[in-house]
């Protein structure tokens, strides 16, 4: 059974899709990462993914990877992770995790699904983890009944959106384009096909990422996915001080869809 | 000879790309379909004639193939009076051994029909190999360096842009070798429908451990020949100097299955293992995933990827090949650090006594090489690859010698 079932499923309740916002733990800093994630939860973000702050994101757009650096050079430690996660749960928020595979086997996989857990976190996002390369870190998931997200690109063939949509829990994490993180100006026209392509393999909800930055391309990716992911246009929210702003518009953006429909 | 350099052997990994625990693929899903791809052209290209051909004739003609060996006396007898054999890949055209790698993966390159080339460089060895066999083939060609390295090897900066090439300094992270590979994983993701990934060294997602590495067999397979030839007998020590490990991968498989041969391989010591400045991976790493494959790895109890520290660029790496890091477990092959100190020392001895500028990163062979000529004693036969040509180095050697002008 899934965690994150009950987010998508008053989400679909409402014809609507779920807003999913980013942030890196310890930025700007650790406490100042747990504020944002409460304004971003209390302001309308359904999911939050807490991202870890990783030294070779390679993944990553310019934007997340400086938000990283300044966490790691102020200091953040992984463990500090489950304390963000906690408070968003106490705020009443739900969150996942979002990290490179490294920081997770140097902390111990067993341990840090366990971790995890503990401090009410729902799941994980791993960008450059595989399900064949996974068997240690299913088995982790299962044991501390955590959702395990894998990510579908563009470029997957039929045979690895099967399997990866077998591999996955909770939600599929579609990559909209090929590339890094970062705010784009027009949404990929690969999402929606990408989309169609998952949904003839799984009826697992589909969350859309990269690129998005305001409510317009919110309701555009909300009219096919299941899910809004929002990453870099949160950090640039966070030096701007508009994170609230961002939140509000984006959580109506993905309900103008619904209207559209 | 070098028909065979490429034929699978009992030492390939699983077809996955997993050397007992280590190799593997550990990207983002994005570049799968494109590491599936090459994986698929490579299996078929590593035993068709027709492309074994093209490559054995680039190698003679292009690269300058075989390349020779060469005994250093002068220089043994500063290692206790072993005799010590030089194979000479400095001699290559470009300066190092990484002309067999990029001749191989360019002519993949046109196999899959692909028209850009991006690759990252550390001394920028790599990135004038890469650059050179684009010139050659008409590929458009990108390298990513980090802006430390352009700095410390602008000569090569000049070559790669004459040849053709865009060299991009790379700015973020500790701005260097590492992050020259990020970069131009971000830009591969971006680009993958029309680019090839060009990496440099025996590293990465499978199959880039056992591509780089089969290319580079070339090296091992000459040596033991002519060592034959000139020694009447194998060596007791072959000794490559290990960053990612790509030299040293080749010239170890020209004698891995001689168990008598050992197989050492240098690290970069820095200004020593004791200290948090060098980058001596599997001498002092811990097993991490760093990008694409599980090996050896510096980093912190967070997993932080620490920076490397070397007086070579082409070393300074804090990540290592996943068949080095078999190899080491499997006890086939030994490694040690060789100092800043240590590697700059052996660079003065070679050029004054053999009159032969050796690559700083070779430098840390020879100096690993004094050591066990000293542990082997008189009788000791030493193989040494010299994996490339000191002259970019000229800017280290000034600071660190006094090498100025005479007032």
């Amino acid at each position: 059974m899934s965690r994150l079932e009950p987010v998508f499923s008053a989400c679909r309740a409402e014809s609507r899709a779920a807003l999913i916002g980013y942030l890196p733990a310890g930025y700007p800093t650790v406490e100042g990462s747990k504020d944002v994630l409460r304004t971003m939860v209390s302001s309308g973000c359904d999911l939050v993914e807490v991202g870890l702050p990783f030294s070779d994101p390679v993944m990553d757009g310019v934007t997340i990877q400086r938000a990283a650096e300044q966490a790691l050079r102020g200091g953040f430690r992984v463990r500090d992770l489950f304390g963000v996660v906690e408070s968003v749960a106490a705020a009443g928020g739900r969150a996942v995790v979002m990290t490179y595979w490294n920081p997770v086997l140097a902390y111990g996989v067993d341990r840090f699904a366990r971790d995890l857990a503990a401090a009410g976190g729902l799941g994980v996002i791993t960008p450059d983890l595989v399900p064949d390369e996974g068997a240690e870190w299913i088995a982790a998931t299962d044991a501390h009944d955590l959702d395990r997200i894998f990510l579908v690109a563009p470029s997957s063939t039929e045979e690895r959106i099967a399997l990866t949509a077998r591999s996955s829990r909770g939600f599929l994490y579609a990559t909209s384009v090929m590339g890094v993180t970062g705010a784009r100006d027009v949404v990929s026209s690969a999402a929606p096909a990408l989309v169609k392509r998952v949904r003839e393999h799984t009826d697992m909800p589909i969350g859309v990422g990269l690129g998005v930055r305001n409510g317009a391309q919110a309701a555009e990716l909300a009219a096919f996915a299941d899910g809004v992911i929002v990453g870099s246009a949160f950090v640039s929210a966070v030096q701007d001080d508009t994170v609230a702003a961002l939140t509000e518009e984006l959580a109506s953006g993905v309900r103008q869809a619904a209207a559209a429909v | 000879m070098a028909r065979g350099q490429l034929a699978p052997t009992p030492h390939d990994p699983d077809e996955r790309g997993h050397f007992g625990p280590w190799g593997g693929r550990f990207m983002p899903e994005a570049l799968i379909a494109a590491v599936d791809e090459l994986a698929a052209f490579y299996e078929k290209a590593r035993v068709d004639p027709e492309f074994l051909d093209e490559f054995a004739r680039l190698l003679r003609d292009f690269a300058g193939r075989p390349s020779l060996l060469t005994e250093a006396p002068k220089f043994a007898a500063h290692a206790g009076g072993a005799r010590i054999f030089l194979k000479r890949e400095d001699l290559n055209h470009t300066g190092s051994h990484k002309i067999n790698n990029v001749l191989g993966q360019a002519l993949l390159t046109k196999r899959m029909g692909k028209k850009r080339v991006i690759a990252e460089t550390g001394a920028g060895q790599h990135g004038v190999a890469t650059a050179t066999a684009c010139a050659l083939m008409g590929l458009d060609c990108v390298v990513y360096m980090g802006e430390v390295d352009t700095e410390r090897q602008a000569l090569n900066v000049a070559r790669m842009r004459l040849l053709g090439a865009r060299v991009i300094p790379v700015k973020t992270g500790s701005r260097t070798l590492k992050d020259a590979i990020n970069e131009a994983l971000r830009d591969w993701v971006a680009n993958v429908d029309d680019t090839h990934y060009l990496l440099g060294t025996a590293a990465g997602p499978h199959p880039f451990p056992v591509l780089v590495r089969d290319f580079h067999r070339i090296i091992g397979i000459e040596a033991r020949e002519q060592i034959l030839e000139k020694a009447g007998r194998l060596p007791d020590v072959v000794a490559a100097c290990v960053g990612g490990g790509s030299n040293a991968i080749g010239i170890f498989h020209g004698f891995i299955d001689d168990p008598s041969v050992r197989l050492v391989g240098l690290e970069p010591g820095g200004d020593g293992i004791d200290t948090d400045r060098h980058g001596a991976t599997l001498t002092a790493g811990t097993p991490g995933s760093l990008h694409g494959a599980m090996s050896y790895v510096l980093q912190d109890e967070d997993g932080q990827i620490a920076e490397a520290h070397s007086i070579s660029a082409g070393l300074d790496y804090p990540g290592v090949g996943p068949e080095h890091a078999f190899l080491k477990d499997s006890g086939r092959a030994e490694y040690r650090p060789v100092t800043d100190a240590q590697a700059m020392e052996a660079f003065a001895l070679l050029s004054r006594e053999e009159g032969i500028i050796p690559a700083v990163e070779s430098a840390h062979a020879l100096a690993g090489a004094l050591v066990l000529g000293r542990e082997l004693g008189p009788d000791g036969l030493i193989l040494v690859n010299l994996s490339g040509r000191g002259d970019k180095d000229m800017d280290t050697a000034i600071k660190w010698f006094g090498l100025g002008v005479e007032s």
